[in-house]
């Protein structure tokens, strides 16, 4: 591909970092244009010719990435202001100069690198699984009809790629909030036949500190979404269910599910 | 705060701001309104609350009130400040609600304590309240127009406070019921807001 010249350039602007908690500094780029390339192939340029548009020397840019087709979320940053995929974001539907920072809502490893750590302490929170291991055979599980399959599929998307994180005024560093993500995972999780049988407790994990109720409602998650996830009536369903929880807690005879 | 409480001081929070913070708003402005029938009409309307014997009118004041307001209010500051406002990255309409939710919450901390200063504690020592008290306050240009956007973020505050209520004790789950929620709410406020003004306006 390196004999595709085609004259034009695409100019970057990247926010880098060289450690944990580092300062932070704006690298100018400009890399050769190439037909159809998206701004991860822009970055594996600079990583095979670090340097900068003025002609200095630096070190390569990290960023994560592994399935290159919007399906692992591993490649996500911000991209102009909006967090997506750097994967799926391609570079003749940009404005240039493209500027690339890190998802700042999560610590910040190196450069775009960042730590989504926890969302996946929330998904362990949560209980983001159907659990079927036990000492013997347990059987099949109850049938799921297929046109609720269908509707839970979409709930399945989810790659936990961080983008509504990043979208979420509530959401950061200093806040407990675990994020529309893990709960949306909690309406799946209880809507499968088997995982229903687990339902309470995944209510009483996103009723616990830093949970669903302190969602404020901005409706960033669902705008954000790049699966197109409905994060916002995932939330507003679970609102209802810990609702009529709250209220089986307190006045029921038990705890258990139904 | 003790572990695994916060989901109990959230719904607290939310419900308290609609009962009864809300609806002592909405009663509070409709006594107000009386003044826009001239001053005997709100001096007669006022002077009703003095028919409650005073021990108990204080009682209710503190359960109905300031207790319920002096939680919201304070868990509200706190919510407000763990906020991370991104309305120039993300600037759809409930982000700006989410934003101005926040910004109206802080500034009606400011000006309800203010309001109350400037009115209850005056009565507590022995000022009368009346058609005459807040004229007198008005008449400054700079508290008119400080009253005038201390109500608005109030009756904007407690509309989009509804439809988050809704939203959070799950009533209103999908889109649809959300957006007629929308516009529902935006009449509250209208509604409340053209009460309220005109009230305040009545006294000048």
């Amino acid at each position: 591909m390196e004999t595709v010249n085609t004259g034009r350039t695409v100019k970057l602007e990247i926010v880098r970092q060289d450690t944990e908690n580092g300062s932070t500094r704006v690298e100018k780029f400009e890399v050769p244009y190439r037909p159809g390339m998206n701004v991860i192939s822009a970055l594996m340029h600079i990583q095979k010719y670090p340097v900068t548009a003025e002609g200095q020397n630096t070190t390569p840019v990290s960023w994560d990435m592994s399935c290159l087709e919007e399906v692992c979320g591993a490649c996500s940053m911000v991209i102009n202001g909006r967090p997506q995929q750097s994967c799926s974001a391609l570079v003749d539907k940009l404005t240039q100069p493209i500027r690339l920072e890190p998802m700042k809502t999560f610590p910040v490893v190196r450069d775009l690198q960042v730590d989504r750590s926890r969302m996946f302490n929330a998904l362990k929170k949560v209980k983001a699984w159907v659990p079927i291991d036990g000492t013997y055979d347990l059987g099949e599980g109850p049938r799921m009809p297929e046109r609720k399959r269908q509707w839970a599929y979409e709930l399945s998307k989810c790659m936990t790629c961080g983008v509504c994180m990043e979208a979420c005024p509530n959401v950061s560093e200093s806040a407990s909030f675990m994020g529309p993500a893990p709960l949306s995972q909690v309406r799946l999780f209880n809507t499968h036949p088997t995982g229903a049988m687990n339902k309470d407790e995944r209510l009483a994990a996103i009723m616990g500190d830093g949970g669903l109720a302190n969602c404020g409602n901005s409706q960033n998650c669902v705008a954000a979404c790049p699966k197109g996830i409905p994060l916002t009536t995932s939330i507003a369903a679970l609102n209802r269910a810990t609702t009529v929880q709250m209220f089986k807690n307190f006045f029921g005879s038990d705890h258990m599910v139904d | 705060m003790s572990k695994d409480r916060e989901f109990l001081w959230r719904r607290l929070h939310s419900l308290l701001g609609v009962v009864p913070v809300g609806l002592f708003l909405a009663f509070h402005l409709s006594l107000n309104f009386t003044a826009v029938g001239g001053e005997e009409s709100y001096n007669t309307a006022t002077g009703m609350m003095e028919l409650v014997p005073h021990s108990l009118l204080l009682a209710m004041e503190w359960i109905i009130i300031y207790i319920p307001l002096m939680f919201h209010a304070f868990y509200g500051v706190y919510i407000a400040f763990t906020a991370t406002n991104n309305v120039k990255r993300f600037s759809t309409f409930r982000n700006w609600m989410f934003a101005l939710q926040r910004f109206t919450g802080i500034f009606l901390v400011i000006f309800i304590a203010w309001h109350i200063f400037q009115t209850r504690v005056q009565k507590a020592f022995g000022e009368e309240v009346n058609f005459d008290m807040m004229a007198e306050i008005v008449a400054n240009p700079v508290m008119l127009g400080f009253y005038i956007v201390g109500i608005l973020s109030a009756t904007f505050h407690l509309a989009n406070g509804l439809w988050s209520f809704l939203v959070s004790w799950g009533i209103t789950q999908s889109k649809k019921s959300q957006q007629i929620a929308t516009y529902i709410t935006l009449l509250v406020f209208v509604i409340l807001s053209i009460m309220g003004v005109a009230a305040i306006l009545a006294f000048v």
